[in-house]
């Protein structure tokens, strides 16, 4: 066995994060570790690489048992991490990268050459083909995360432990990172993976350990299992399906945009001459990977960036460019952000104040210059029992909350007005499974009562599971609407995937 | 990543700052040793100054009212996320204001004297701090620049008014003259003295009660109105507020404005209350000393004006320690203060850490 854990135990203040957690991985295998946000997952890899103290239990590496006090130490036994975030420095190439804290010896030159000469070996062992003098910071997403496994393997790592890899990648750019693991495993490397997307799981691991509440409730090997199957074990119950999408209700536009262009601060045009219209009671989706200007695009129809050319036309009528986000809210516009913690809520905040965020000068909060705060407390309160909000505390602070929890809280004020039109970006970034099942009926439901939606998601599983139309935008344009009835993920990947390479 | 859960109010606003001063004192004490003086009789002469008597406690307060009043004219920007370090040229200028009202309406009843004087404080400090405030609202010069600047044309310009148009022909020194005895403020001692109760006579009065009403209306303001979520909301996170549809600069604005206006109102105490004539640098450092008393009082009013009494305790038993003991100059006097700011203002988490370990509130949240 590579790695064995033997009832690790971790305690935060009330909460049992890790209990009596044991698996074994295999020597040259890939090891799944699936469950919802908070069931305990990251604690367990960060007690293994040297982050966290257990409280209790013991690891076994290659069957000795040893202590992980730092990562340095976890580092000497052959681990590598590679982070969520990546962490590495923009402005240094590839190379310098890789050697950062091994640089061997003063004189750095020295110290690249002989790293230069082991990382190629390394890049033609795995295939992970790079170009070493390329800065960090030009390189796509998914070549830094390359970077990072390289940077694991230069430090010697036998085993690699992935922290939701593909998080930041596209459909096309996760394959390339399974065949990636493929080839580690092929070659005796041990690879422990954590994610909560059931997909990755079955397409590319040996065995899956289910962690749900902080213990390990299964461990299968994957052949033997299904999709369903484990939702089952890492939800706890069964969840119903999703009613059904519905034939384009042919509802009048109520927010649209002609010919849309958006520049950011730098002057880079991020959304470009962007046509689209959304009916009272559809869902449309835009899909895309993070950065074609979905932000921006969201920030205009919001009113929180200013547009640089085309218009945004609002029930037939143009909105004049410098109608600010206050004035779209009047007129009956909610968005919910993509950003909760640094848009959606004020972390600072009572719970009570963020969930006014944006209506705080409606009246029914205010009796003259003061705000209400009993009923503004009471109308919070019957929200959060509404969305099932935990803890129902009307008085935490709002970066106190669970991913989950913040996106219900945001998700109520934006909802609970039955809006007109709705912008939602990323509704479930981050959102564990029980949540995005809510979000999404409330969602449905927000529809069947004629709000004209408008989702931006990276995921396109749930773009495909609440969308009635699909647009897909590559580069700050629609490059393509896909019809529900023809939408596969294949066929959207090849659209975000395929223009791109035209355009590169 | 992971939030800090709060620490018990009474840890948080007394205890840590209570273990920062004994700090503070300790090094004070070390100081006072190696120049050769005896720690604990001048620290005991220092305490016994600034506390120890009915007259010790009216000169202590009577520094504290400014420092109340340039404590929150610090902290109300620092809610909405900026640092208005110019609460000295704003009460410079304020002093303009309640100047002038007296000078013209001397011999009118206090009644119309005194709303007229406060109402010109502020706008005078307002109208001082509105030029910065609208340089970073709109072209995002920063404001501590921007509002040191503007304390030393405060200071040139009232400089010019008192030599060359304010003075009165033949006096010598840069004043105004002493304006209608029915334009000062009442003491506190007579104040006192008509409810029966004996006080001696010091330059405490009625300005405290206005400074301490002021912070009442401050914590209403920033922590029950809309305008004090808006302020609140800029302050901690500019993106939510560009969400929210609160326009920034206006707020800005707003904020640095008001705060110019609270220090505006040191004039009332010291030009309307004690020396009843506008002089050249009545404003005497106090607009300083409201940043160390807005960072120690963690910007909230009560903090504040704990933090005011603190420091206007220093004041006063600096005064008298350098009175007291010839061998201690003014200079270690200053040293001696500097050192409680520096432990309660720059340092003041440096023992946040043990204090929290003390009461288990540094476990992480679970991921």
């Amino acid at each position: 066995m590579a790695v064995s854990l033997r009832g690790i135990t971790k305690r935060f203040g009330p909460v049992l994060a890790n209990d009596d957690v044991s698996f074994d991985v295999a020597r040259g295998t890939i090891h799944g570790i699936i469950g919802e946000n908070g069931a305990g997952k990251s604690t367990v890899m960060s007690i293994l690489y040297g982050l966290t103290a257990s409280d209790g239990g013991e690891i076994l590496i290659d069957g000795r048992t040893v202590t992980i006090a730092r990562s340095a130490d976890a580092i000497g036994l052959g681990i590598g991490m590679v982070h969520q975030h990546f962490m590495l420095v923009d402005s240094f190439s590839v190379l310098e990268n890789l050697v950062l804290g091994v640089e061997g010896g003063w004189r750095l030159s020295r110290g690249l050459d002989t790293a230069r000469a082991r990382v190629t070996a390394l890049t033609r062992t795995y295939g992970l083909e790079l170009d070493l003098d390329a800065l960090v910071g030009d390189l796509p997403v998914g070549l830094r995360q390359r970077v990072e496994i390289l940077k694991a393997l230069y430090r010697g790592a036998h085993t690699l432990v992935l922290d939701e890899p593909t998080g930041v990648l596209t459909p096309d750019e996760a394959d390339q990172l399974f065949e990636i693991l493929r080839t580690l495993r092929a070659e005796g490397k041990t690879v422990l993976l954590i994610t909560h997307k059931l997909r990755e799981i079955m397409a590319v691991t040996d065995r899956v350990t289910v962690m749900r509440a902080g213990r390990v409730v299964a461990e299968v090997a994957t052949a033997d299992t299904s999709r369903e199957a484990l939702a089952v074990l890492m939800v706890g119950r069964a969840l119903a399906p999703l009613p059904g999408k519905r034939e384009i209700a042919g509802g009048p536009a109520v927010l649209a945009t002609e010919g849309l262009s958006v520049t950011d601060a730098a002057g880079i045009r991020r959304v470009d001459d962007l046509t689209l219209s959304i009916r009272a009671g559809e869902i449309v989706g835009i899909a895309g990977v993070s950065g074609n200007g979905q932000s921006e695009l969201l920030a205009a129809l919001a009113g929180t960036l200013p547009i640089a050319g085309g218009r945004v036309m609002w029930r037939g009528q143009p909105w004049p460019s410098g109608l600010g986000p206050r004035d779209r809210r009047r007129q009956g516009l909610a968005h919910i952000p993509e950003d909760r913690l640094r848009m959606g809520l004020i972390g600072a905040f009572h719970a009570y104040e963020s969930a006014i965020l944006g209506y705080q000068d409606d009246p029914d909060y205010s009796a003259g210059p003061l705000l209400r705060t009993g009923r503004i407390c009471d109308e919070t309160r019957r929200r959060m029992s509404d969305y099932d909000v935990r803890p129902a505390d009307v008085d935490l602070r709002s970066a106190l909350f669970s991913g989950g929890n913040q996106q219900k809280l945001i998700s109520a004020r934006e909802m609970e007005r039955a809006p007109a039109a709705l912008l939602v970006g990323q509704p479930t970034r981050g959102v564990d499974i029980g949540a995005i099942d809510f979000i999404h009926r409330r969602l449905i439901a927000l529809r069947d009562r004629g709000t004209a939606i408008l989702l931006v998601s990276v995921e396109l599983e749930e773009i495909l599971a609440l969308a009635d139309r699909i647009l897909v935008m590559v580069d700050g344009r629609v490059v393509g609407e896909v019809s529900r009835a023809d939408a596969t993920e294949q066929a959207l990947g090849l659209l975000m995937a395929g223009v791109r390479d035209v355009a590169a | 990543m992971t939030p800090r859960r709060p620490l018990p109010a009474p840890v948080e606003y007394a205890l840590i700052p209570l273990v920062n001063l004994l700090a503070s004192l300790v090094v004070a004490a070390g100081v006072l040793a190696l120049i050769g003086a005896d720690p604990l009789d001048a620290l005991g002469s220092m305490a016994e100054g600034a506390v120890g008597s009915a007259e010790a406690w009216g000169y202590t307060l009577y520094y504290a009212t400014n420092f109340i009043l340039t404590g929150l004219a610090v902290a109300l920007p620092f809610h909405a996320g900026l640092f208005n370090i110019g609460g000295e040229g704003q009460a410079t200028m304020g002093g303009l204001g309640v100047a002038l009202v007296c000078l013209g309406f001397g011999g009118y009843s206090l009644w119309l004297v005194l709303p007229l004087a406060i109402a010109a404080a502020m706008l005078c400090g307002a109208a001082w701090a509105a030029v910065p405030a609208w340089l970073q609202a709109r072209r995002g010069s920063h404001l501590v620049i921007t509002t040191i600047m503007f304390n030393f044309l405060a200071a040139a310009l009232m400089t010019y008014l008192l030599v060359d148009v304010l003075r009165v022909p033949g006096n010598g020194s840069p004043e105004t003259r002493v304006f209608d005895p029915s334009a000062f403020l009442p003491p506190m001692d007579a104040l006192l003295g008509l409810l029966g109760v004996p006080f001696p006579s010091t330059p405490l009065n009625i300005s405290l009660l206005l400074a301490l009403m002021i912070a009442l209306l401050f914590w209403v303001l920033v922590w029950h109105t809309r305008w004090g979520y808006e302020i609140r909301a800029v302050g901690h996170s500019p993106d939510a507020a560009r969400y929210a549809g609160i326009s920034i600069s206006r707020v800005i604005l707003a904020s640095v404005m008001l705060g110019g206006a609270l220090a505006g109102l040191v004039a009332v105490n010291e030009v309307m209350g004690v020396h009843h004539r506008l002089f050249l640098g009545f404003s005497n450092g106090y607009g300083f000393v409201g940043i160390a008393v807005a960072l120690m009082g963690r910007n909230h009013p009560l903090g504040i004006v704990l933090a005011a009494v603190l420091f206007g305790a220093l004041y006063q038993g600096g005064t008298e320690l350098a009175f007291d003991h010839p061998e201690i100059t003014r200079e270690i006097v200053v040293v001696v203060e500097g050192l409680v700011i520096l432990f309660c203002g720059a340092f003041e988490n440096a023992f946040r850490g043990p204090i929290e370990a003390l009461f288990g509130r540094t476990g992480a949240k679970p991921a």
